[in-house]
């Protein structure tokens, strides 16, 4: 009799485990079938827009790579291709030249060539650009804002939390689609609108 | 005294206008017209990893489940499931760097359902799911060989120590708090706390915080005797994992045929996953607990209660990790005169011109949240409390040597200890086995 009984409850025990697995089971179906109905099959990477960003310099210490995957751009066609450039030169540089003494970038990542007279060009040489964007607070404070940070994604590691977007105090940063990977200014600004 | 708060805003307003009137974008000196034909470079956009490495991830991801749960149901090799977990330490750790990975996928769908406007990525979604699936069949496979942050612990088990039974039972509530936690702050928005506290993503990276590094030392140098200290006593996901692994429909068994409680696996667990067959001899005190079970029944709605009122007064300290909240009582503060000199999160609020009122609405209704995700978090704690309370009073007969299918790794450590595993192999002959028994048999009477 008493055999009987806990053979029962055995069976009892396996019913009720059973039920419980086909339960669980669909609502993970259900709430993988919600989530998908709202899911795209592209990825979101991390972008920062450059129209809230304040050049806090945070984006140079905070990436989890050594070296940022954060780099000033340059819009080169928005750019004024000035002698004096603010975002080039110290303000109050007494020389308008190639000078470590004249030049505003701590790690002289910005090249500047002679085109004709009197315009420069500027270029930014990505493996020293440390992205600190001193030189983007020059260009927006005296120039035509040509300068401007930008997560490069071939250096992003596009992490699930951005750990600068974390520490971002502008909240310039923001999850965008891995088709429209950068927010730009200029003639390319409209590259990657938001269809 | 209101007016003078209006006068320092105002006058503060003014101040900082003509810094950041330069931060709009403005054409100041006109594009100029080359002769010299000068042609302007492009600005290059290299482009993010290509879609088709993400479906290799997911590729990889089935491969990987499918393989360890073979090599543990099937073969029943350690050696197979220890190089697959290799495997992917290199792959999903080192060469992936860790992300997208199941652990933090809870948070990315948490955010999903509470926020329409995220669009969460397929491979989330498939990396969230399909460990669940797998292990709601058999048991908790991608423990053993799939999961990075299991693996590079499993790497470093060196002498591994059994935890005492009240110091586990104990410890084993902070996943349920963790994962709490990490689901209302991802919900409302605050952050992903599971991916900022990661200790071992660092390793995958070569670098992290100088704080995380430390945790993560530490966490490898505690785990050489505490095998897996991440995946016992905090991982979030292994709360759900453990949920499925109890109702999966095969798991993986000490012995391939029968036990003989010859006690060979005792202690070959590392992790204490091991139920211990009961002695024979052992009364069953059933009236008492009955007893204790009855009032811990009574007291399980006002324990849950508690708990969730305890967490609704939470809610203002929890919503302070919001950088909304954070921002907005920055704002106040400096609008009291509380604060000589703003931070660069309240000159930029300040910059963008956005109304005040806005911004603290915004606040509120996060509080809001807060206070409504405390009272859920606070219940939850109390019951997954008071369910363990009542599993330490529920006895079940334990008529053999098993794995605890909750917490069991399904790593096959314990495979090689039982002899009939040693016949399965062929390194013994049943024969040998019956007379080994046999001799235990008359050694046991003899002691009795």
């Amino acid at each position: 009799m008493k055999e009987k009984s806990s053979k029962d409850r055995i069976k009892r025990r396996d019913f009720v485990r059973k039920s419980l697995h086909s339960i669980v089971g669909l609502s993970i179906g259900g709430l993988a079938g919600v989530l998908f109905s709202r899911s795209s099959k592209e990825e979101m990477v991390w972008q920062l827009d450059p129209n809230i960003c304040i050049q806090c310099e945070k984006c140079a210490v905070n990436c989890v790579l050594p070296h940022s995957a954060v780099k000033c751009v340059h819009s080169y066609s928005m750019c004024g291709y000035c002698d004096l450039c603010s975002g080039y030169l110290q303000p109050g540089a007494k020389h308008r030249d190639t000078g470590a003494e004249s030049q505003l970038c701590p790690s002289g990542a910005i090249k500047r060539t002679y085109i004709e007279d009197p315009y420069f060009e500027y270029t930014i040489d990505e493996e020293l650009c440390v992205g600190c964007g001193k030189c983007v607070k020059g260009c927006n404070s005296f120039g035509n804002g040509s300068l401007y940070l930008q997560a490069r994604h071939d250096r992003c590691l596009n992490c699930n939390q951005c750990s600068i977007a974390r520490r971002c105090p502008s909240q310039a940063w923001k999850r965008v689609p891995a088709s429209q990977p950068y927010i730009l200014r200029g003639d390319e600004s409209g590259k990657y609108r938001k269809g | 005294m209101k007016l003078k708060k209006l006068k320092i805003f105002f006058v503060a307003l003014a101040l900082l206008c003509p810094v950041f009137v330069y931060s709009q974008v403005q054409e100041r000196f006109p594009k100029p017209d080359f002769e010299s034909g000068y042609v302007r470079p492009d600005l290059l956009t290299p482009a993010p990893r290509s879609v088709v490495w993400e479906y290799m991830d997911i590729l990889v991801l089935v491969a990987a489940l499918s393989l360890a749960t073979y090599f543990a149901h099937k073969l029943r090799s350690r050696r197979n499931i220890f190089l697959l977990m290799v495997f992917s330490l290199v792959y999903f750790g080192f060469y992936r760097k860790g992300c997208v990975c199941s652990v933090g996928a809870v948070q990315n769908v948490s955010f999903a359902l509470f926020n329409l406007a995220y669009v969460i990525p397929l491979s989330v979604i498939l990396f969230f799911a399909l460990p669940l699936i797998f292990t709601l069949f058999y048991g908790r496979t991608f423990c053993a060989a799939v999961c990075p942050l299991g693996a590079i612990q499993d790497a470093v088990v060196l002498k591994p120590i059994s935890v005492p039974e009240w110091l586990a039972r104990l410890l084993s509530m902070f996943p349920y708090v963790y994962l709490g936690l990490a689901v209302l702050f991802a919900a409302t928005g605050a952050g992903f706390i599971i991916c900022q506290y990661d200790p071992f993503v660092g390793f995958f990276r070569f670098g992290a915080d100088f704080n995380m590094v430390i945790l993560g030392m530490s966490m490898l140098l505690l785990g050489t005797i505490v095998a897996r200290p991440y995946c016992r006593y905090l991982c979030p996901y292994g709360v759900l994992l453990n949920w499925m692994s109890r109702l999966s429909r095969r798991h993986v068994r000490i012995t391939p045929d029968e036990c003989n409680k010859c006690r060979l696996c005792e202690e070959s667990c590392p992790f204490g996953a091991i139920k211990k067959a009961d002695e024979e001899t052992q009364p069953m005190k059933k009236e008492t607990d009955v007893k204790q079970l009855a009032v811990l029944f009574i007291l399980l709605p006002v324990i849950v209660f508690g708990f969730g009122w305890v967490g609704s007064r939470l809610d203002i300290s929890l919503s302070r990790l919001h950088p909304t909240v954070s921002l907005a009582e920055e704002v106040l503060l400096e609008n009291a005169g509380k604060r000589t000199e703003m931070t660069d999160a309240t000159k930029a609020f300040r910059a963008t011109g956005k109304p005040l009122e806005e911004l603290f609405a915004e606040a509120r209704a996060i509080q809001t949240q807060f206070h409504k995700g405390g009272w859920i978090l606070g219940g939850f704690i109390g019951l997954i409390l008071c369910l363990k309370l009542i599993s330490l009073f529920i006895r079940r007969r334990q008529l053999e040597y098993d794995v605890d299918k909750g917490t069991c790794l399904s790593c096959g450590r314990c495979f090689a200890y039982c002899p009939y595993e040693q016949v399965r192999l062929g390194q013994m002959t049943p024969e040998e086995l019956k007379e080994l028994d046999r001799r235990d048999v008359s050694i046991k009477q003899f002691r009795a």
